[in-house]
């Protein structure tokens, strides 16, 4: 594929823009470009729903808005969409049999807003169903194929496809693959980051409350957190501007001011403190990711900052009370999808057989295991055993991370206690599969802003993040740091399935 | 009050529960309408529909109007409050539970006065009110085998009222419904309308001898008149009474009022109770309450009936019989305030009680529409105060009021009504029918007390009713005896 136009969709995000605004190239050429690598990229499984020609009359309004000079932040920029936030009148499936048919009467707050800013929507990207899941392989529309793949290394190499993380795994796939320049994530217990890590992007989870859940399928609305999914730290920092913001349709929104936290990538690290928590240094994590933490800490004092080991003492309580918390606010939430006003609907004879015929047809087996774990820690007689004490962990899990902050600016850990595994592998295993999330898991209860950036690869060739974690609402803050750790790192390394490769 | 049983004698214990229909154009959680009786599923929006990824925001109108609520209710308002999911599957509840507040209610303890026919007062407690969501309503008779949902009801906001067991009969349950919903109506944070369903009634019931630990009760559901509350109320008494001294046991149960029998039957018993799962909604932040704010709405209170009857009493001189009736309905009390203002109050009180009362039943309208204004009414008081027509003419004037809604003065007017008071006229009229009853006059003064009466009655013929009966009584005395 020689005359494969990869030039365009190998452009970030913001040269993208940039080359728009300098007219050197228009929308349109770059929408097309981006839906003929959509195209390309199918065998990835990374789109539910493909929407060429809602890109294209996108991209051809933004064209108008930039021949006018009046281009927006993010005129002409094609993005993916994780298929968890709803989108008028384009079908949302949340990767679940259940929404079969539904398309919205309504735009989430988020899409909306990045529609306001001027990009282009590609399409509906895949991902683990109702995003309950760390491999995006729960989904009913068949797993995603990670564009990475283990490097052959002449032993009898395991060449199997790896898994894209999860839950936005169609998000990150896409992005990696240069399907999308950027994508809209949700990280409800690292959803974003894994996934990022595990596809060698930048993953942002921001604060809890600084981007709306208005319009998105809720998993569990305590920990639900939408963000964007990058290939540079810089163009995170241009997404999320545009994402983010105080929406009076949802309570839980922060009604602060949102900055430019393009601007303040500053490079300028010198003086910041660092925490290493020594809680996170876990039995099984294999060498090369301890290894590579310490590579960060290394690049972070390099560039003038000060690494001080910290402790955050109920770190290994986050992720059991989050498996209690996550399904019992599921449990209700999912509650809704019954049969009766939208999606499936399998008629029976009674309403209880309709209720329970729809829901076995239409959830699959992890929702289902969560819906009754949920159930379950709710019940009279468990609910203080079980909910009431996970919230109390949630609560000191929230108090170490304050006591840390005294002392320090931002936390530097792993992503994820691996790269990413075979596609099969540890389905059979729960608590396997839970384990990806014990080093996200923690930011997320606490609501805490938390990025991954690609650092560098394993021993086969696979991708491999470092996380940053920040105070509350200190985005611009863990950014900066980001850029810093992307700049050292200089990951260059590129997947293995991308526009332009074969 | 005690039930006469065939072992001996009874206590009902009975606690109510009110849910209160919120008066407020939008809904608990989104902007939807309320009004009632819209085509079905109108007033819907994808939040109250609980479609994917909406989200509630609560409705500060709402929740002003459950903290005044609190406030005349003489209860402790809760600065914070959170709202709770109760989880249960139904067609008509969309989104699978219930937004409602479970620990920590917006309202805590306070109370209900009521007025006994003995003329004493009784205090109930009331346990709380928290703010909740109604459920939307399942149409069963639409269709041989669907059921159909409307959802126009679903979100609309409820304040649920809950009281002490501290009522002990039907009759004391209907006076805490009928105060409460006066109180509510003052207030205007619920129309109090039975029939349209803004007022629902749970009845909690058990029976005990006095003096005894409360019995093992069971819950009416859904009752939606006080005539009903009473009628269920007296049944399931006797019922539990009856089945206890046959030797049974009272099973906790939720039962189901059948208004065509008058009698209750078991809906579902206590294995069959749902398990709600409580848990805080994640969607919404606890409810914090500006103590300011507070303040301000309680001083921007009404005056309530237990304020306004007590005024009633002392500063107009009511009886308490009076006052009672009269502050029931704000719209009653303040007619009757605009009939009393710089006019005797005992008499606008009779007025109001008596003749006004009765016209307003026969025409079955209540007192906003009543076809005579407080000041036409007061101008008819006026008119015997001054003198210009008696109190017996008064009564065909306001009957003429009732029929046309014309003023009292143009009808004495046009009618001829006016009462004659000149002396010399009366004087000539009295001599008239004595000149022309001699016979009788004669017997009157051999001593025939009794025809005086009737003398009386031809003076009264002869001027048309209109002869001042003082002055009629004056000359009819002096002329028969002198």
């Amino acid at each position: 594929m020689s005359d494969w136009p990869a030039a365009l969709t190998a452009l970030s995000l913001a040269e993208a823009r940039d080359g728009l605004a300098r007219r050197e190239f228009s929308a349109r050429e770059l929408t097309e470009n981006y839906i003929a690598v959509v195209e390309v990229v199918r065998p990835l499984n990374a789109f539910i729903t493909e929407t060429p020609d809602q890109a294209l009359a996108m991209a051809k309004a933004a064209d108008e808005r930039l021949a006018r000079a009046e281009g927006r932040p993010l005129d002409g920029i094609p993005i993916a969409v994780k298929d968890l936030f709803c989108t008028k009148g384009v079908l949302t499936t949340a990767g679940s049999h259940i929404l079969d048919g539904f398309h919205p009467p309504y735009e989430s707050t988020v899409t909306e807003k990045l529609w306001q800013a001027g990009a282009v929507m590609l399409g509906k990207a895949n991902l683990d169903e109702f995003a309950m899941g760390s491999s995006s392989t729960t989904s009913y529309y068949g797993p995603v194929e990670n564009p990475w793949r283990r490097r052959p290394n002449g032993r009898a190499g395991d060449n199997r496809p790896v898994v894209a993380g999860g839950s936005s795994g169609g998000s990150a796939a896409a992005v990696a693959a240069h399907a999308a320049m950027a994508a809209t994530g949700t990280d409800t217990g690292g959803s974003i980051r894994q996934p990022a890590s595990f596809c060698g992007i930048v993953g942002l989870k921001p604060t809890y409350g600084r981007c709306s859940r208005w319009g998105v399928v809720a998993y569990a609305s305590s920990l639900d957190h939408p963000g964007p999914m990058t290939r540079t730290v810089r163009d995170a920092a241009i997404m999320l501007r545009a994402m983010a913001g105080h929406d009076l349709k949802d309570s839980t929104s922060a009604p602060l001011p949102v900055p430019d936290y393009e601007a303040g990538l500053t490079g300028e690290i010198r003086g910041m403190r660092i925490g290493v928590p020594r809680e996170y240094r876990v039995e099984q994590m294999p060498g090369e990711i301890e290894a590579l933490w310490q590579q960060g800490v290394d690049w972070l004092r390099e560039a003038g900052a000060d690494p001080v080991e910290i402790s955050l003492p109920h770190t290994k309580y986050a992720l059991p009370a989050y498996y209690i918390i996550a399904p019992a606010e599921a449990s209700s939430n999912l509650a809704r999808y019954d049969g009766v006003r939208f999606g499936l609907r399998v008629g029976a004879a009674s309403l209880d057989e309709m209720y329970e015929l729809t829901r076995a047809a239409g959830f699959g087996a992890e929702v289902r295991r969560r819906v009754l774990i949920g159930t379950f820690v709710l019940s009279a007689g468990y609910y203080d055993a079980y909910y009431l004490k996970a919230q109390r962990v949630r609560a000191l899990v929230a108090r170490d991370f304050a006591k840390a902050f005294e002392e320090v600016d931002a936390i530097l850990v792993p992503t994820a206690p691996s790269a990413a595994f075979a596609i099969g592998d540890n389905t059979d295993d729960s608590i396997a599969m839970y384990l990806n999330d014990v080093f996200t898991v923690p930011a997320n209860l606490a609501g805490l802003p938390a990025i991954s950036v690609p650092a560098g690869l394993s021993a086969d060739g696979l991708p491999l993040g470092l996380q940053i974690i920040g105070r509350a609402f200190d985005e611009e803050g863990i950014l900066r740091v980001a850029q810093v750790l992307e700049s050292a790192a200089e990951f260059r390394h590129l997947p293995a399935f991308i526009a332009g490769k074969t | 009050m005690l039930i006469k049983g065939r072992t001996g004698e009874w206590e009902t214990v009975i606690g109510l529960e009110v849910h209160a229909q919120i008066v407020s154009e939008a809904k608990l959680f989104s902007g939807a309408a309320t009004a009632f009786g819209a085509e079905p599923n109108t007033q819907v929006s994808p939040v109250d529909a609980a479609f994917p990824g909406m989200l509630p925001v609560i409705n500060r109108h709402c929740v002003e109007q459950a903290v005044k609520t609190g406030l005349g209710l003489d209860a402790e308002v809760n600065f914070v409050s959170v709202f709770d999911r109760k989880n249960y599957f139904y067609p008509d509840l969309p989104a699978g539970y219930q937004i409602s507040q479970y620990l920590q209610p917006v309202v805590g303890h306070g109370r209900v006065v009521l007025d006994m026919p003995d003329g004493r007062t009784r205090e109930i407690g009331i346990t709380r009110l928290h703010l909740e969501q109604d459920a939307g309503k399942s149409l069963h008779d639409q269709h041989p085998n669907l059921t159909f949902v409307d959802l126009n009801r679903a979100g609309i906001g409820l304040m649920e009222i809950v009281s002490e067991p501290d009522l002990r009969s039907a009759e004391e349950a209907g006076l805490y419904l009928r105060k409460l919903r006066s109180i509510l109506r003052y207030l205007g944070t619920c129309d109090g309308n039975m029939e349209e369903g803004s007022l629902r009634c749970d009845a909690n019931v058990s029976v005990r001898r006095p003096g005894e630990p409360y019995g093992t009760r069971c819950e009416i559901k859904n009752l939606n008149s006080v005539r009903y509350v009473m009628q269920a109320i007296a049944y399931e008494a006797q019922r539990q009474i009856e089945l206890i001294e046959e030797g049974g046991q009272v099973v906790q149960q939720t039962r189901l009022f059948d208004v065509g029998r008058g009698v209750t039957r078991p809906m579902r018993s206590k294995e069959e109770a749902h398990d709600y799962r409580y848990f805080p909604d994640p969607d919404l932040l606890p409810l914090v309450l500006d103590p300011a704010w507070v303040e301000q709405l309680r001083a921007g209170l009404p005056e309530l009936p237990d304020t306004k009857k007590a005024r009633f009493i002392s500063s107009l001189g009511l009886s308490p019989d009076d006052a009672t009736v009269l502050v029931a309905e704000q719209a009653t009390a303040l007619f009757f305030e605009q009939v009393a203002t710089g006019r005797d109050p005992k008499m606008a009180a009779n007025w109001v009680t008596g003749d006004l009362f009765a016209a307003l039943n026969r025409l079955g309208i209540g007192i906003e529409q009543s076809p005579v204004s407080p000041s036409q009414l007061g101008g008819l008081i006026d008119l015997i105060a001054d003198g210009t027509i008696s109190g017996r003419l008064a009564k065909d004037v306001f009957v003429e009021m009732i029929a046309t809604g014309a003023d009292p003065a143009t009808i004495v007017e046009n009618k001829g009504l006016r009462q004659v008071t000149d002396e010399g006229a009366i004087a000539a009229a009295v001599d008239a029918v004595l000149a022309a009853q001699v016979d009788k006059v004669a017997e009157y003064r051999s001593g025939r007390d009794k025809l005086y009466g009737f003398f009386v009655g031809q003076v009264m013929r002869a001027t048309q009713g209109k002869a001042n009966p003082t002055l009629v009584n004056d000359l009819l005395k002096k002329k028969l005896t002198g």
